[in-house]
């Protein structure tokens, strides 16, 4: 297995390579300038400016010097805040993005695994029909619309929690439930999907002749056949839960990397848009290879090869 | 159990017939009819001009989208004030434009003027909502309408010419597939800064460009499952080039599930626009879209009507979408039909 991981890794470097390669050109390639300011900066500024990033070799030059320093671990210097590099930046940012992103999982595995499994064990009941009725309203429920309501709801008329900001675990409660509703909603479809394959499976009647109680058969062995769609999902949702809260850290005002990524793209801030890119990119490559070998530890059939 | 004495039933007779059967699938399908009439009535619900107009001895005919010269300064409440008893007007049920600011009730909660409020520039928000429509609807259509042309034709030379171009391209569909989709589209749309209508042509171009990996998978799938079949066969050995085989005999029976994919592609991109408009990336401010709307909301958390109806707006939107497309799969899927 050490093997496969090892070579699906290397794997990923091409691709990754193509994502910052074409990433690179296109943000370079767009008219606008970083230094573009309302008063204007005199040529010289301006040259002295471009030597100090480096804008003034052609592109190539510039790009295999990126990818020189990215191989570092070196991710450049923002050109907005001029003072800090890219690696300050998210360093600065994403602990907050990775907790909101992890109480957001946390959230959605909860409720919808455990509504999906609900749903299948007790199949055509009211609870059924009422967690599904649930999940088909989170799925049409944009972060955008569910954060405002749950603003107004818990922080601006019941007052039990902070409208936003960040610094204590309350602050935390309203963005994660934001974040992880909609990702719950989808888990819960696909958990009592992939549940109801198993749940007249042989190798279940068996386990209850076998006189097992009913939470051991459904959570050894309905359950661990029931993950795979749910794990194939989770891949790319746990790298869009991380790094992806775009919205939501701009509703709540949470100091994470998002609100810096919308800014950079408006001030073509180059290295800082190429950072959040990059970073983004490895994380859901990474995640899709777990997906692969979670696969493998989670149905014997499969063999890594 | 074939009835021998009736011509079996067409393909797309049964599939309609399969989703009908179902109320809520009904109820979506009426939905989204009624969303595209509202969009394109959008002037004659809300607008800040009457409808039909007899002002001063002249008859005006549809002020509401000629915008007649002789009119510019008026809007309906100074119409009202200014007509003479023999004046008459038909006013639309909703008297003010998407884009009119009635100072008077900045950020008023509703009230008779104003059924569902004003913003913080005073825009009526039930105009708004009405207008926002237009946009969601064009941004949803058209995208799809991108994505889908793309993930076809990507998809169908992908599986039928199989190979190292499969590879390929199938490569290029991970990568695609594996860049974070809100960032890109934040990126473009910063970077190239599109203004009016312009923004909507391309907010759809952008969203499609990025989102048109699950139609190429479906459809080279498909496609790989029909290229195989007896009557594909015979129609390369009638003679048959390769377009007409794939545009003809293949791509048809592979429409199906691509027509699932856009009704669900829809929902999405309907979301997409809301997100980068709530963003600011999206449809200017002057333009009315249902994201925006609610990018007012962060200044003025208390104007809970900001919150409340455009966001009902794109949640029912989304929702009949999404019935839509489920029904459609459900109505397609022969593993379903008794």
């Amino acid at each position: 297995m050490a093997r496969f991981i090892l070579r699906r890794l290397l794997g990923l470097l091409p691709t990754l390579l193509v994502i910052i390669v074409i990433s690179f050109f296109v943000i370079r390639l767009a008219p606008g300038s970083p230094f573009m300011t309302e008063r204007g900066v005199p040529p010289e500024v301006l040259a002295d400016l471009k030597a100090k990033y480096g804008f003034d070799q052609p592109l190539p030059t510039q790009l295999l010097r990126y990818l020189g320093n990215l191989a570092h671990g070196d991710l450049g210097l923002s050109t907005k805040y001029p003072q800090r590099t890219v690696n300050e930046i998210i360093a600065d940012g994403f602990p907050a993005t990775l907790l909101l992103g992890t109480a957001a999982l946390l959230w959605a595995l909860l409720l919808g695994v455990g509504a999906g499994i609900v749903g299948a064990v007790r199949q055509n009941t009211a609870w059924d029909y009422g967690f599904m009725a649930a999940a088909m309203v989170g799925i049409s429920l944009p972060t955008f619309v569910l954060g405002p309501l749950l603003i107004l709801l818990f922080a601006l008329t019941l007052y039990v929690l902070p409208p936003a900001g960040w610094g204590s675990l309350r602050h935390v409660v309203l963005p994660a439930l934001t974040l992880g509703t909609v990702y719950a909603a989808y888990l819960a479809r696909l958990t009592r999907g992939s549940m109801l394959e198993v749940v007249r499976a042989d190798f279940v009647r068996t386990a209850r002749a076998k006189g097992l109680s009913e939470p051991a058969i459904v959570l050894h062995h309905m359950l661990r056949a029931g993950l795979l769609p749910v794990v194939t999902f989770l891949g790319p949702a746990i790298a869009n839960l991380l790094v992806g809260s775009v919205v939501v850290e701009k509703i709540f005002a949470t100091p994470g990397i998002g609100p810096y990524f919308v800014d950079a793209a408006f001030n073509r801030d180059y290295f800082l848009v190429m950072g959040i890119v990059v970073l983004d990119s490895v994380f859901l490559l990474i995640m899709n290879l777990l997906v692969d070998v979670a696969y493998g530890l989670l149905d014997p059939r499969i063999r890594f090869e | 159990m074939s009835d021998v004495a009736n011509l079996p039933e067409t393909y797309l007779r049964m599939v309609s017939r399969e989703y009908m059967r179902h109320r809520l699938h009904r109820l979506s399908l009426h939905a989204i009819m009624s969303l595209a009439l509202l969009a394109l009535v959008a002037d004659f619900v809300a607008c800040d001009r009457p409808i039909l107009l007899s002002f001063r001895g002249t008859l005006y005919l549809l002020p509401n989208l000629v915008d007649p010269p002789a009119l510019r300064a008026y809007d309906n409440q100074r119409l009202a004030d200014e007509m003479n008893p023999s004046d008459w007007a038909v006013f639309p049920p909703v008297p003010w434009g998407y884009n009119s600011h009635d100072l008077e009730a900045v950020l008023a909660p509703p009230s008779a003027q104003h059924w569902l409020g004003t913003d913080s520039g005073g825009r009526d928000v039930l105009a708004r909502v009405v207008h926002g429509s237009r946009v969601s609807l064009a941004v949803g259509v058209l995208s799809v309408a991108v994505l889908v042309s793309i993930g076809m034709f990507i998809g169908s030379i992908a599986a039928y010419f199989g190979g190292v171009l499969d590879l390929l391209l199938m490569r290029f569909l991970e990568i695609v597939h594996a860049v974070p989709t809100i960032l890109v589209l934040v990126t473009m749309l910063a970077l190239i800064m599109p203004t009016g209508w312009h923004s909507v042509v391309a907010m759809m171009v952008v969203i499609g460009l990025v989102r048109w990996t699950d139609v190429a998978r479906l459809v080279r799938g498909e496609i790989l499952r029909i290229r195989t079949m007896p009557y594909v066969e015979a129609a390369r050995a009638l003679g048959a080039g390769h377009a007409r085989i794939l545009l003809r005999h293949i791509l048809p029976n592979a429409l199906a599930p691509v027509l699932v994919a856009a009704t669900f592609a829809m929902a999405s991109a309907i979301l997409l626009e809301g997100a980068l408009s709530f963003l600011g990336f999206g449809i200017p401010e002057d333009m009315a879209s249902w994201g925006g709307m609610l990018n007012d909301v962060r200044g003025h958390t208390g104007a809970w009507w900001l919150a409340v109806f455009p966001g009902a707006a794109i949640f029912f939107t989304v929702t009949v979408y999404n019935l839509a497309g489920e029904g459609l799969r459900d109505a397609i899927d022969p593993r379903l039909r008794a």
